[in-house]
């Protein structure tokens, strides 16, 4: 296989990882809103409430940031990582 | 002068700026004292900060076209996520969000969980990409990874419409708060609004809307945070709200069962003004069903991944590797705001119905309500009301009425805040919805002129001529947009949603396969935009028109409708034509690696 068809194939495996984890935060867990909400959350809020003013999004912040870090470590691994920096 | 060095002052130029802007408060408060009047506030406040955005504007003026479209892609990572943040939260996130989350609850906070999720699929499935592909605009993907002039005019018309239906609610939202701060009827101050949105813009394109957008972001969230902080501390609910107001949830809950929901009559309703809600739904209990909050958060993600005014932001950054962090930072300083806007719906909701509190009014008598100052003010403005529909003299939970912007536009004047603070919200949700406008306007005008005029109409055409096509577009799309929010189609946040629902018909799938699938041609392509929609539209008007739609689809997520016709049509298309030929399959592996030169020339 191609340099470029083997780093193409980890760039999807991280992608079907990502959206994994974007699909139980964005959605999955809201499947049991009303069941998870009897529980008590992060600094004492009903946990289905905390997830949507706080947890989810928080979420998403952490695992876009973490995404990129591991894009950029297959880029680099392949040699496609861009040269000079940001 | 905003030159090269410009970029490696940028900490040090914001920072200079952010101080002056407290400076900017600290005199106005040190004003009010001595006797300045709440409307010479007003005015000063949206003056100051629209006459800097106007300067910035000027001193980014350029000749030059990836300046003009792209800003000349040198927008650090987390000065590009600052300016996508104040692209992307406008005058319904600055002004409305709380006010939703106040009277709707958990439903509406899938909306939340939807404008920040669909970053995800930005990040991971198109922005670094279309950043490696070199555009300028979305259409220009499009048109250049399909080919020929028909994919990228069908692009160009889904883009219209979309941020066409999303922009008339942005300088609606700049008309409403110039009128009311600077107290001029609503049908001038639209367009005043107008006048400010291009003075940032008409000069320096993409550049100047960029550094404007980061000076706006800096407005919006102090004018946004400080209130949030100052009344949590002030009814004494905790120091830092985010973390502390878990008792304050749990009280209201314990007074919504006290007083219960009790159901209005029809008759008892038609009293009550027009836009004005009262409270009918419990504050943190799940009030919907799992996929009615799921529905809308899917259409709300999807849509974020179609919206051209978001995407082309990434195309300013230096790299596809700052791209992609770029995404990152835009969601951090989005959090920022939408995590604050249920701790002040909490705090406006404690502070209005709990009675042991001396703002709360449920219980009082109705005399001594219509006595208080603020009440007076917001029931002129046309944003509250009570009415003793048991005359038994007190109010009653489901006897006091308030519009949705209230809660941020009222909230600090209830809880005994100087109004200082009310100027700087005013500046606030100016910056917000101009910012939002800028964007939009922009992404329309570059759209047509850049895909319309220099790609199909007149491809040997000149820089400066494209620049001046580019600029006459903006103003009349401006103008265009200005003429119809004065008619006031729609609530703000209505057509808000729908724009995002028209993006991810006709939009979503065609960028999205672009990249991942390189057996995409050009007929599924037009397929799909076209299809979906169409279809997208279709159910609109269907449901619009009383139609009952199906599987719990409503008018705010058509697009789900909409984007599984455009898939659909698009596979099926897709497979019956033939494949792409050998070029376009070099260009998809091309622009899958980040490394060496874009698809397209620096300056095309």
């Amino acid at each position: 296989m191609s340099k470029q068809a083997q780093h193409w194939e980890k760039t999807r495996g991280l992608l079907f990882v990502t959206l994994a984890i974007w699909f139980v935060f964005s959605m999955g867990i809201f499947l049991f809103g009303a069941e998870m909400n009897e529980v008590t959350g992060p600094f004492g809020y009903p946990l289905t409430y905390w997830f949507t003013c706080q947890g989810s999004l928080a979420i998403f912040v952490i695992l876009i940031f973490w995404f990129s870090n591991r894009q950029e470590k297959i880029d680099e691994e392949f040699g496609f990582s861009e040269r000079g920096d940001d | 002068m905003i030159k090269g060095n410009f970029i490696d002052n940028l900490p040090k130029v914001y920072g200079i700026y952010t101080g002056g802007f407290i400076g900017f408060i600290i005199i106005m408060a040190i004003a009010e004292q001595m006797g300045m009047t709440a409307k010479a506030i007003g005015i000063a406040f949206v003056a100051f900060t629209v006459a800097i955005y106007a300067i910035i504007g000027y001193l980014s003026r350029t000749a030059q076209a990836d300046a003009y479209y792209v800003a000349g892609r040198q927008v650090p990572t987390v000065f590009n996520g600052m300016a996508t943040a104040a692209d992307w939260m406008s005058g319904a996130s600055f002004v409305a969000m709380a006010g939703g989350i106040y009277f709707k609850g958990y439903g509406y906070m899938a909306l939340l969980v939807g404008w920040t999720g669909g970053y995800v699929l930005v990040a991971s499935l198109l922005a670094p990409y279309l950043r490696k592909f070199g555009c300028y605009t979305v259409p220009d993907f499009i048109g250049t990874r399909y080919g020929g002039n028909l994919a990228r005019f069908c692009a160009v018309v889904v883009l219209t419409v979309a941020s066409f239906t999303y922009v008339t609610a942005q300088i609606n939202a700049t008309g409403t708060i110039a009128s009311v701060a600077l107290d001029i009827p609503f049908q001038y101050a639209v367009y005043v609004g107008l006048v400010s949105i291009l003075l940032c813009s008409m000069l320096g394109g993409m550049r100047g809307v960029t550094w404007t957008q980061v000076a706006q972001y800096i407005v919006l969230i102090i004018a946004y945070l400080l209130p949030v902080f100052w009344i949590s501390n002030k009814i004494g609910a905790g120091f830092f709200p985010h973390f502390m107001l878990a008792d304050e949830v749990a009280r209201i809950g314990e007074l919504e069962q006290q007083f219960g929901f009790v159901a209005n009559s029809k008759e008892n309703l038609a009293m009550v003004p027009k836009g004005l809600a009262g409270i009918t739904k419990a504050h943190s209990a799940v009030n919907a069903t799992p996929w009615a909050f799921i529905s809308l958060a899917l259409a709300m993600m999807m849509g974020t991944a179609s919206l051209p005014h978001v995407m082309m932001r990434y195309f300013t950054t230096p790299s596809v590797k700052a791209a992609r962090k770029s995404v990152g930072w835009s969601v951090f300083f989005i959090f920022l705001l939408y995590s604050s806007a249920p701790m002040l719906a909490t705090l406006s909701k404690l502070a209005l119905i709990d009675p042991s509190l001396p703002t709360g009014i449920i219980g009082k008598s109705v005399s001594e309500v219509q006595a208080i100052d603020w009440y007076q003010n917001w029931n002129q403005a046309n944003l509250m009301f009570i009415s003793d529909f048991n005359g038994n003299g007190t109010v009653e939970l489901n006897e006091f009425f308030m519009g949705g912007k209230a809660v941020v536009l009222a909230t600090p004047e209830i809880a005994g805040l100087p109004y200082v603070i009310s100027g700087l919200v005013a500046a606030g949700g100016m910056a917000a919805a101009m910012s939002t406008a800028d964007g939009l306007i922009l992404a329309i005008a570059n759209a047509i002129s850049h895909d319309v005029y220099y790609k199909i109409i007149d491809p040997k055409a000149e820089t400066a001529k494209r620049l001046v096509v580019a600029r006459v577009l903006l103003v009349v799309i401006g103008f265009a947009g200005a003429t119809i929010a004065a008619m006031e189609i729609q609530g703000i946040l209505g057509s808000v949603i729908w724009a995002f629902d028209f993006a991810m018909s006709g939009l979503f799938f065609p960028l999205v396969l672009g990249v991942w699938w390189s057996r995409a041609n050009r007929e599924g392509a037009i397929a799909g935009m076209v299809l979906g929609l169409l279809s997208g539209l279709g159910y609109l008007i269907w449901v619009r028109n009383g139609g009952s739609g199906f599987l719990g689809i409503t008018q705010l997520t058509f697009g789900i409708f909409g984007s599984a016709v455009s898939l659909v049509a698009m596979v099926v298309v897709s497979l019956a034509t033939s494949a792409p030929n050998a070029a376009t399959q070099r260009m998809v592996d091309e622009c899958r690696i980040p490394s060496g030169k874009s698809i397209l020339g620096k300056q095309h």
